[in-house]
């Protein structure tokens, strides 16, 4: 463990600030390279790595079956999915940067000591894409951080980084807080990787207005946005939209912060979801769930008290992964209702509405089968089949965000921009500056791709610069 | 509500089961996601399918101070260990055991008292003239197969609680294949487990365990082909250096004694909360039982025409006698109920595919 004292005296060749997958990329690049690097993590160790903890797999680029990954996976291809979900909202250069890196990432992630597992059960569609971690995120950020520990590199934990101190362009020194005691760290160059700002509630309410604060984070506690603002404050050039978020429909029962992947819910296509005056609000089955629940993180937001109810029975209890909490069980409407503390005449009346719109048809729970409603507004288009066999089942919906869209300008060399163009020696890498690429939606496991391309730039310009 | 290992278990295990990060380790997570609701069976089947590999835990993002405060290798290790007290009667003796070590290593103290107390006066150094074979096996044979039955009686309880179904020659090859290799120790790539160097991992605690089992094979292998000699052959002991015995019971005894020397100094190197809470004692003891069994076993055959051999022989059947009365009840029973969870797996597999 570093000591404060070793801390404000040494003169590092590159701090890097933030400990989750970006930040570690550019450490061990930087050290390797042979600079003399420190990582200052704001976590305490057992939250250390931001939500990298939170992840599972690695988008990559592939001409030929590589490691886990099955047949191949084209720049074009990947990057017209990126198209689809940020609808144009990215930078076209950076983007394919990250995408024709990722191929050499992965090899260079195995030999850092990540390990690779075939595609977790229910998520087969992903195997040519997505190369998953054995043990998930925090078994690759453990992997690193034992990496970086052999690689000499100091870590200091509960380290949080107050003011990035620049004079003229040009970086200087940090103000930091560790565990609470200010110091100043001195550096030759610093790679700032320290996240986005959706756990700042403040922030998400100033954002988005005053319903974020009923918004439930998915994500760690520690990624408030402080470097991020305090390097806006000083002219530093931004991407993104700086009210949006990604944001998602999640167990309503999740803890505040850091709940994770297990607060997913998919039963809504299954289900019919009322808000807490137990009326419909939208299609539940417009489309297959992983292409519809950021929607529905919206939809829910704009609700009363941003809550809503997703009301299934008996035969679809096992269509959809398990919940983290068992469902609310009732074997009537009426008690449902009272155990959700919906108005149960009203329910009653929602789901006797909703099932005399329902007609004959073949279901079909994994494909658009075109079983509609009739009659009814909102309709639902895709298997609409009667709340009718008990017992019956609720789980309440609430608002998750993941991460935000604002993030600092970069160049192909990650190097970020200030007021008067590029900084002398700051460099930017991972979910700070994802917004450059990744500036609408979300493409499943591009964020660690992002991080792992840019945290290796940083680290090798930041070594480069300092050595 | 009073604390309940297997209602806490269940609740970890249904968090597990809607995150499923940790599906590439072993044997017990995909055997998780093949259900959506957990019997108190299935958790009993969770807990013994588990070797405390530590892997998840590691792994986990849900690990304390987070408020879901998972710790999966602790609980299920808990529960085995329930389990094994519950189903091998008596249930008295399992607890008092399991848990303590102290009384393990006092029962091996009184049984050498006793068997040196009843050695003949002759010290010629000769095993025999010290006791003779067949006070030996009178007092061995029934403490040797009564345990086995207690074991057995209980391994049958075990599968009525879990709904085993009828077992078929393929689910045992296929369970055997899982413990010959230890795969559920090899991390799932055969980078090891996390055990005594915290999340970075290590193929020690395997390592160590293959010398212990394969040991232990030897020298029950050496034992048995002397019995055959004694009886069938009419060649009684003592046996040369070059005979049958001696070439399985020899190089068994140092396998299982630095096998065991290794689990006993690798266990003072792991967390102790990611495992039973309070069988960490009884755990130990009995991996120094078996490594005395072990030394001693070598240091009698070199020994053998020495005065030494009266108080060695003593000692060394001393532990042999607590070694197998105390089986059912010491981590010993573990082997047994691990063999029964990996055939069950091995159905459930067949039975999902």
């Amino acid at each position: 463990m570093t000591s404060i004292e070793t801390l404000s005296t040494v003169n590092w060749d590159v701090a890097v600030v933030g400990g989750g997958n970006a930040a570690l990329c550019a450490a061990m690049t930087a050290a390797e390279a042979g600079a003399r690097v420190v990582i200052l993590e704001g976590a305490p160790k057992p939250y250390r790595g931001g939500n990298s903890r939170h992840t599972r797999n690695f988008r990559c680029m592939h001409k030929d079956p590589l490691g886990p990954l099955t047949d191949s996976y084209g720049e074009d291809e990947y990057f017209d999915d990126l198209m689809l979900v940020t609808k144009g909202k990215t930078d076209e250069n950076l983007a394919r940067l990250a995408i024709r890196t990722s191929e050499a990432c992965l090899p260079w992630m195995e030999r850092h000591g990540v390990r690779f597992q075939a595609s977790l059960s229910g998520t087969l569609s992903l195997s040519r894409t997505n190369a998953f971690f054995l043990g998930g995120g925090k078994a690759l950020v453990n992997a690193y951080y034992n990496t970086a520990e052999d690689l000499g590199i100091s870590v200091v934990y509960k380290a949080q980084v107050k003011h990035v101190g620049v004079n003229g362009g040009t970086f200087e020194s940090l103000e930091v807080e560790v565990a609470g005691h200010p110091c100043t760290v001195q550096a030759k160059a610093v790679v700032l990787a320290s996240g986005g700002f959706q756990s700042n509630v403040d922030w998400l309410a100033d954002a988005w207005g005053p319903a974020a604060r009923n918004f439930l984070i998915r994500g760690t506690p520690y990624n408030k946005g402080v470097v991020l603002k305090d390097m806006q404050d000083q002219g530093a050039k931004t991407v993104g939209d700086p009210t949006q978020c990604h944001a998602v429909a999640i167990d309503g029962r999740a803890p505040k912060f850091d709940g994770g992947i297990v607060t997913r819910l998919d039963c809504v296509p299954f289900s019919i979801v009322v808000n807490n005056a137990a009326e419909r609000f939208y299609d539940e089955g417009e489309d297959v769930w992983p292409k519809r629940y950021a929607i529905w993180g919206r939809l829910v937001a704009n609700q009363p008290e941003q809550v809503a109810y997703a009301i299934i029975d008996a035969k679809s209890l096992e269509l959809f992964m398990p919940s983290v909490f068992p469902p609310v069980k009732a074997d009537t409407i009426e008690e449902l209702a009272e155990n959700l503390g919906l108005p149960p005449g009203r329910l009653r009346e929602t789901v006797d509405a909703f099932n005399t719109s329902c007609r004959d048809g073949a279901f079909f729970p994994t494909e658009l089968d075109g079983l509609a409603t009739e009659g009814i507004t909102p309709a639902k288009t895709n298997w609409a089949r009667p709340i009718s066999e008990p017992p019956f089942y609720g789980y309440s919906l609430r608002t998750g965000v993941t991460f935000t869209y604002l993030g600092l300008k970069v160049d192909e060399t990650a190097r970020v921009t200030g007021p008067e163009g590029r900084y002398e020696n700051i460099w930017a890498a991972g979910e700070i500056m994802a917004g450059s690429i990744l500036g609408q939606g979300y493409l499943a496991g591009f964020g660690m791709t992002i991080g792992t391309v840019f945290g290796r730039i940083s680290g090798e310009e930041a070594a480069r610069h300092a050595v | 509500m009073p604390y309940d290992a297997t209602q806490e278990a269940r609740r970890q295990i249904e968090i597990c089961n809607a995150c499923r990060y940790c599906e590439g380790y072993c044997s017990v997570f995909p055997a998780i996601t093949r259900k959506r609701v957990f019997t108190d069976g299935d958790i009993t089947q969770l807990a013994n399918l588990c070797h405390n590999c530590r892997g998840c835990y590691y792994a986990c993002q849900y690990i304390e101070p987070h408020e879901f405060d998972l710790n999966i290798p602790a609980v299920l290790a808990e529960v085995r260990t329930l389990s094994w007290e519950k189903f091998v009667w008596p249930g008295v003796f399992a607890r008092l055991f399991q848990r303590n070590g102290t009384i393990v290593m006092l029962m091996m103290v009184v049984a050498f008292g006793a068997l040196f107390a009843m050695r003949a006066s002759d010290d010629s150094g000769r095993f025999y003239d010290v006791m003779s074979h067949n006070v030996m096996v009178a007092i061995f044979a029934p403490l040797f197969v009564l345990p086995l039955m207690t074991v057995f009686i209980g391994l049958r309880q075990y599968w009525q609680h879990i709904e085993g179904a009828p077992v078929r020659m393929s689910h045992m090859l296929r369970a055997a294949g899982m413990a010959a290799h230890m795969k559920d120790l090899s991390g799932g790539q055969g980078q090891g487990c996390n055990f005594e160097i915290g999340d970075r991992y290590s193929n020690a605690r395997k390592w160590a365990h293959h010398a212990v089992m394969y040991g232990f094979f030897l020298c029950f292998a050496a034992t048995a082909v002397a019995t055959l000699m004694h009886y069938v052959l009419d060649m009684p002991a003592p046996y040369g250096w070059t005979s049958l015995p001696k070439l399985l019971g020899v190089p068994g005894g140092v396998l299982l004694t630095t096998g065991a020397a290794a689990m006993a100094f690798l266990k003072t190197r792991a967390e102790r909360n990611l495992g039973a809470h309070n069988t960490w004692g009884g755990e130990m003891a009995f991996i120094l039982l078996l490594l005395i069994v072990a030394a001693t076993g070598l240091v009698l055959a070199v020994a053998a025409g020495t005065a030494w051999v009266p108080v060695l022989l003593a000692l060394h059947l001393g532990a042999v006698l607590t070694f197998f009365v105390l089986s059912p009840y010491t981590k010993m029973v573990h082997g047994f109920f691990r063999l029964a969870a990996l055939v069950r797996d091995a159905q459930t597999k067949d039975h999902k595919e």
